[in-house]
């Protein structure tokens, strides 16, 4: 039983591709940006695009972040997309110091640059799986996820790692703990590859 | 590692898609934007940008349901543009699901918007489109307004211009060289590549798959063309090929399939 998906609109981001994105693999999917409503469902997707201070702010306004401490607290699976992988950990140093949710112990800090590593992180890049997990079935060695992002996220436990991909070294691609699962790449812009991991998702 | 991207430009007119020659749009391709859309998408294609070359501005209201439509098929990142002079429409663009927005003239005619819209949506959102042409005299520089208007700069300041204004990507093309099948105008390319830091995607004038190396070569991290993705089945599929034999880095594909049993 997949059950239905929250898509979290709290103002911020592409809201529609991840819709199409999840209507493509057949998933039912609805935009939620009423915290009551968060507990009528069985799965959530908090997507995002912009700056953390802003979305985080937006989440707390709105009440949002007490809904989904609750629905996460319940075990049900969270996936955070991008800047919503962000959001999960504990704290960003983007835009000065701010608390994120705290459902992963991670700091999200920016990349060094320099040495011709262009700033944002732009374009296709690898997944290397670093220890199994559900969410990866039928991921191969190597495949490619479409990543736009200048901060990623260095959890504490190096056990919260899935997967990673290397941008001047490795950093934490996909994270996960328990039912509680990021992604710094847009799985809704990563063509199949995208596709199987939020199917997969809506098996968990 | 970080994989050069091979893009398709879909060029739409009144909801048509058109072939370009020197800015030029007159041959209407038999299919609508969804099918090219669809068929680049599964082709391997690394991303797509739909520019409106519609000929007025009133004529662009049609644009945003196009995108709409596009974006139910298109699993890449997808890039807009054309007309976009204000901020109600960018956001119109967005929400019709463009991950992008490119623009030009605007960052001649009314930089305050380029900035407004880099801050509000980042950087990452705003693709510079920079055309060049030919003058009287022989000198390559940037032009406006769909080719028309010379902006009094050389490409290279131009290019840094719009990095300074919030631009995080740049799409490079040639008046001169669209249509030409000659092959993108590099010497103009190194010029830009020489002075920016953000991305730079060539654009115009690929006729070949060699072309198309010939830019990677030549530094840019993305290649781009419309033309020639037409007209041949698994057009991108089998430049993507030539690409990875040329030695370039590009993205796998085909490593992931369905799960076998749809969800329940």
């Amino acid at each position: 039983m997949s059950g239905r998906v929250a898509v979290i609109d709290y103002g911020m981001g592409n809201l529609l591709s991840v819709m199409n994105a999840l209507n493509r693999v057949g998933v039912q999917a609805e935009l939620v940006n009423d915290p009551d409503r968060v507990a009528e469902f069985d799965r959530v997707i908090l997507p995002g695009v912009g700056a953390f201070a802003e979305a985080i702010a937006h989440l707390r306004h709105s009440g949002m972040d007490a809904a989904l401490s609750d629905f996460v607290g319940g075990g049900r699976p969270l996936l955070g997309v991008c800047l919503g992988m962000q959001l999960i950990c504990s704290r960003s140093e983007e835009g000065g110091e701010h608390q994120g949710l705290g459902w992963i112990k991670a700091d999200v800090r920016r990349f060094d640059g320099g040495a011709g590593l262009k700033v944002p992180h732009m374009g296709w890049n690898s997944i290397d799986i670093v220890q199994p997990h559900p969410v990866l079935a039928g991921l191969e060695a190597g495949a490619d996820a479409y990543f736009v992002h200048s901060y990623r996220v260095i959890p504490n436990d190096p056990s919260d790692v899935l997967a990673t991909t290397d941008y001047g070294g490795p950093f934490a691609s996909i994270i996960g703990r328990g039912h509680v699962i990021g992604m710094q790449f847009h799985p809704e812009k990563s063509q199949d590859v995208g596709l199987r991991l939020l199917d997969n998702f809506s098996r968990l | 590692m970080l994989k050069n991207r091979l893009i398709a430009v879909i060029i739409v007119l009144d909801g048509k898609v058109v072939q370009s020659i020197r800015f030029k749009h007159t041959n209407v391709i038999h299919y609508d934007a969804i099918h090219a859309a669809e068929a680049f998408s599964s082709w391997s294609v690394d991303e797509i940008v739909v520019l409106d070359v519609t000929r007025s501005p009133e004529g662009r209201d049609r644009f945003p349901e196009v995108l709409a439509n596009i974006s139910k098929y298109c699993f890449v990142p997808l890039t807009a543009g054309g007309w976009i002079t204000d901020e109600a429409y960018a956001q119109q663009l967005l929400r019709s699901g463009a991950d992008k927005l490119c623009m030009n003239t605007i960052f001649a005619k009314d930089p305050e918007l380029v900035r407004t819209l880099s801050r509000r949506y980042g950087r990452q959102c705003i693709v510079a489109s920079i055309d060049v042409k030919r003058d009287a005299e022989g000198i390559v520089r940037p032009v406006v307004n769909r080719g028309r208007e010379f902006v009094d700069e050389t490409p290279a300041n131009w290019a840094r211009r719009a990095q300074e204004l919030g631009a995080g990507e740049i799409l490079f093309n040639s008046v001169d060289h669209d249509g030409a099948r000659r092959g993108y105008d590099i010497e103009t390319l190194r010029q830009i590549l020489a002075v920016v830091e953000v991305p730079v995607i060539a654009f115009g004038g690929a006729f070949t798959w060699q072309h198309l190396v010939e830019g990677i070569q030549a530094g840019c991290d993305a290649v781009a063309a419309a033309n020639i993705f037409h007209y041949v089945e698994q057009s991108t599929k089998k430049a993507k090929s030539y690409m990875a034999e040329a030695g370039i880095a590009v993205r796998r594909e085909g490593r992931f399939r369905p799960n076998p049993s749809p969800v329940q």
